[in-house]
């Protein structure tokens, strides 16, 4: 292969790769179905979320540690919610450690999960298949909100 | 004191680091199936320590590998030794800091990279000072690239702007919204193994172009068509890991289309299988040889276990369980392990001027099987419990806690093999940090 083509492959790849990330800086990420759930208080527990490192242990989105289970939509799960998180976070489990947190952090964390919830759904347990490969979520939405 | 090679120091401390990283898995994984094991390290100090130095392990070793090759087999010097040696006290000095944030709680960053966000300043300024030291050393050179050329300085080149991406989250316009913060870290997490990978496979086409003596594996056509191919998956494929993040649609059908493009680089294996075993085979004396082999054969398995994770339908089943984590770890020991290994095999006896005496290549062999024998157990064990932890979620009948009592058996499968493969590391080191003293301290 010729210098000057290895040197025009690289800079349309470089240049892809810059304005692809823009892309997904701005369009492709300005969804965020949460947005009413997003308040200060939301922000200081994503902080706190990350100050203590539970995503060690815990997934959102299914993204994460495997030793305690995904949070995405812990708030809103069928026998759980705020009250249900708030036990957990002040005095710890078996398996998770009692991180000693305030009143207002162990607040906030609750704000971050529920701004969380409102985001979409993990894991999508009702979708169908498509010949190709692709995927459909079904519900009111496309996440099955 | 005769002068030292400094590849030799960032070789040692990288076979520190996989040594203290791999030992830190084997805890966590023991406290998977034994919540109360060792309490002294908790888990969510464990899984940091673990990473963070296994990641160590990879840039060192590919890191002194390049400085090394670059001077000794591509007609170059080095344009400064200073800042060479200023890299590996950054290395070192900030691996330090890194383990002593992460031995005393102190968190605040993402997964992956878990210490507080300022140590990213020095690293980024290592990775310019790097890079500025690589491309002065490299564009002094008459004759044309090689591939591992291009793939070093492609990897460290990406590696610089994907760090800094995972560091965009300090700002709030990336943090605030979850769906970017997400998309963004993921992305930049995507792309920044894309670039280790392209200084690790840079090494082996190296390695394989020197002992075979044969350039054509790394100035032909089709060498540079591969690295074109694998430089497109760097920068697009990287969305399969996030195909359930609720970003707009259409990135998700470009990663799948990327994603597929692998199959050309499957059916080029399978292609080349018969060919590349045999002339494998002459060589599988050689010990740097057989983990290269090695590494191959990870790399078919991986990458057929990649490609269908890929599938939408496969990852809806997939996602947030441990076949993900069979395929990182597949990746990391099977292929960026065995093929650093390889590069640390061929460049101790290289720097040393000894070989390695029939007893300490017997025990670099037996560890070999092991390793390779065992870390095939260790991959079932987690594709098993992959697939048993989709199936119960999706099923939807059971909760957390006791999906995840089905789910231990094979856990403690992963911790047992897990063990066996650290003896078989130890037993491929053992006789390497042995030449290693030696040479340090011969006068």
């Amino acid at each position: 292969m010729r210098l000057n083509t290895k040197r025009f492959i690289s800079a349309i790849l470089v240049s892809s790769f810059f304005i692809y990330s823009i892309v997904i800086y701005t369009t492709g990420t300005a969804i965020d179905k949460g947005v009413k759930w997003r308040n200060e208080s939301s922000k200081k527990g994503k902080l706190i979320f990350q100050r203590k490192n539970c995503i060690a242990c815990h997934q959102i989105y299914g993204l994460g540690g495997f030793m305690g289970p995904d949070l995405t939509n812990v708030v809103s799960a069928e026998g759980k919610g705020p009250a249900y998180i708030r036990i957990f976070l002040q005095n710890g489990s078996e398996r998770m450690p009692n991180f000693h947190l305030s009143a207002t952090e162990v607040d906030d964390l609750i704000a971050f999960l529920v701004y969380t919830d409102k985001t979409g759904v993990s894991p999508v347990k009702r979708f169908t298949i498509n010949y190709d490969g692709t995927v459909n979520w079904k519900g009111n939405d496309e996440k099955g909100n | 004191m005769m002068k030292k090679e400094i590849s030799i120091y960032f070789i040692l401390f990288a076979i520190a680091s996989l040594t203290g990283g791999v030992l830190f898995g084997i805890l966590g994984a023991f406290q998977f199936i034994i919540p109360s094991f060792f309490n002294g390290i908790p888990f969510i100090e464990n899984r940091p320590l673990h990473v963070s130095l296994v990641i160590a392990w990879i840039f060192m070793s590919s890191v002194g590998g390049i400085y090394y090759y670059v001077s000794k087999y591509c007609n170059v010097s080095i344009y400064s030794l200073k800042l060479v040696k200023v890299h590996l006290w950054v290395f070192i000095i900030i691996g330090l800091l890194v383990v002593g944030s992460y031995l005393s709680g102190k968190f605040g960053g993402r997964e992956y990279w878990e210490f507080p966000p300022v140590f990213a300043i020095p690293i980024i300024l290592s990775w310019i000072m790097f890079g500025y030291n690589f491309f002065r050393t490299v564009f002094g050179k008459k004759d044309p690239w090689p591939v591992y050329i291009w793939m070093w300085g492609t990897g460290i080149f990406f590696f610089l702007f994907t760090y800094m991406e995972s560091n965009l989250w300090v700002f709030p316009y990336f943090r605030d919204n979850l769906v970017r913060d997400l998309t963004v870290q993921w992305k930049a997490g995507g792309s920044l193994v894309g670039s280790w990978n392209m200084l690790i496979y840079g090494t082996a086409i190296f390695l394989m172009d020197r002992i075979k003596n044969d350039h054509t594996i790394s100035t032909s056509t089709l060498a540079f068509v591969m690295y074109f191919l694998g430089l497109i998956n760097l920068i697009f494929n990287w969305a399969h890991h996030i195909y359930i993040v609720p970003n707009a649609l259409w990135i998700r059908y470009i990663a799948y289309g990327i994603s597929m493009t692998e199959l050309i680089i499957l059916g080029k294996i399978i292609w080349n299988w018969k060919k590349n075993l045999t002339k494998s085979r002459q060589d599988f004396h050689l010990l740097a040889v057989r983990f290269i082999v090695a590494s191959d054969v990870w790399i078919l398995l991986n990458l057929v276990l990649a490609i269908s994770l890929s599938i939408p339908a496969v990852n809806i089943f997939t996602h947030g369980t441990h076949l993900t984590v069979a395929h990182a770890m597949g990746s990391t020991i099977g292929i960026n392990t065995m093929i650093l290994i390889a590069s640390c095999l061929f460049m101790i006896p290289d720097i040393t001027g000894k070989q390695f005496s029939k007893g300490q290549a017997l025990s670099i062999s037996i560890g070999f099987w092991i390793m390779n024998i065992v870390l095939l157990f260790f991959w079932l064990a987690l594709i098993f419990a992959g697939i048993l932890k989709g199936y119960l979620v999706i099923q939807d009948k059971l909760t957390f806690q006791e999906i995840m009592l089905q789910v231990r058996p094979y856990l403690a499968v992963v911790a047992v093999t897990g063990t066996i493969i650290f003896g078989g590391i130890l037993m491929v080191f053992l006789p390497a940090l042995k030449m290693i003293r030696q040479y340090i301290f011969a006068r």
